[in-house]
């Protein structure tokens, strides 16, 4: 029963994804000239209501639909891990034109290419797995 | 009911991610697309012989069905939600990627230079391709997550390593859209 609203959660998003065109490679490219509002747009009111829903969930301890506490652990504070780790994925999105979530919605729109980006990126996740004992942090 | 034919406005787009993120948390979970790529390396068998990997991936099952969800989500959205899935991005960008060899800008969803099957042949398509995926999975993964879980999810709630996160995405494209483009394309 849970699985299938997984599931429904993860068309919905899929259907987001590429309706918004925050899952063409163009899209990424013309953000990061600048060059048009639509991702400042799409990620700007996205965090914005974001706040909104993530303070008052906070805030009034509601019970999540199964009746469990809704548990929300922030990150551990740091500065270098996101920094470093933040630039080297920028590279990536920028380069690929996808993120983890659009590399998905892609797949499923046919565009096949997109199957050597993700396993490279899993791939990469296993390197750090490996490494990541000698990375600062 | 046209509207839902045509590419959706960033009115329309960001307040359905922001109901994603609804959604998720209503049920008990937390937005987050890229631990499924760590969720697969320990389904591969990776937690033999790292540690990082050696979890109970049962426990991310969820994610894997929403991943999954996606994938079908793309499929039903340009098959039957889409008109025409032409990228209206702004002149000047189209002129930009025109010169740097995409002739596909401003007719396509994506490029065909870099998403068409032709690139299965080609040595400087795989290369690119293979390189942005292993930047995106170790960056995102080293950063402790990625668009979903820093940028919308991490700011939400207001975390200051998402913030970081966050900028640090910003300097990495940045760097490669106008830095290294030239030099690579």
């Amino acid at each position: 029963m849970r699985s299938i609203l997984y599931l429904l959660i993860g068309v919905f998003f899929g259907i987001v994804l590429f309706k918004s065109e925050a899952a063409s490679w163009f899209r990424i490219y013309e953000m990061f000239q600048f060059k048009s509002f639509h991702m400042f747009g799409i990620i700007g009111s996205a965090v914005g209501l974001g706040i909104i829903i993530t303070q008052l969930i906070k805030k009034s301890n509601v019970k999540s639909v199964f009746g469990e506490e809704i548990k929300i652990q922030p990150k551990e504070l740091g500065v270098r891990r996101y920094l470093i780790g933040g630039i080297l994925f920028g590279l990536g999105w920028a380069l690929a034109g996808a993120c983890p979530g659009p590399m998905y919605a892609l797949l499923g729109a046919g565009y096949f290419p997109i199957i050597i980006v993700l396993t490279s990126a899993i791939f990469g996740t296993y390197i750090y797995g490996v490494i990541k004992d000698k990375l600062p942090h | 009911m046209d509207w839902l034919f045509k590419p959706w406005q960033w009115y329309i787009s960001g307040p359905l991610i922001a109901l994603t993120l609804f959604l998720l948390l209503i049920i008990g979970k937390r937005f987050g697309m890229s631990s499924n790529l760590r969720t697969l390396c320990s389904i591969g068998g990776a937690g033999k012989n790292v540690s990082f990997f050696n979890f109970d991936w049962k426990s991310q099952r969820w994610n894997l069905i929403i991943a999954f969800g996606v994938i079908i989500g793309g499929f039903i959205a340009t098959n039957f939600l889409t008109e025409t899935s032409v990228v209206n991005l702004n002149p000047d960008v189209v002129m930009d990627l025109r010169n740097l060899g995409f002739e596909s800008a401003g007719k396509t969803y994506m490029p065909t230079e870099l998403f068409s099957n032709s690139v299965f042949g080609s040595f400087k398509g795989i290369l690119i391709l293979v390189i942005g995926g292993f930047l995106i999975g170790f960056g995102a993964r080293y950063a402790g997550g990625c668009t979903s879980g820093h940028a919308i999810s991490g700011l939400s709630n207001l975390q200051v390593p998402s913030l970081i996160a966050v900028i640090g995405f910003f300097i990495g494209g940045l760097v490669m859209v106008h830095f290294l483009f030239p030099l690579i394309f």
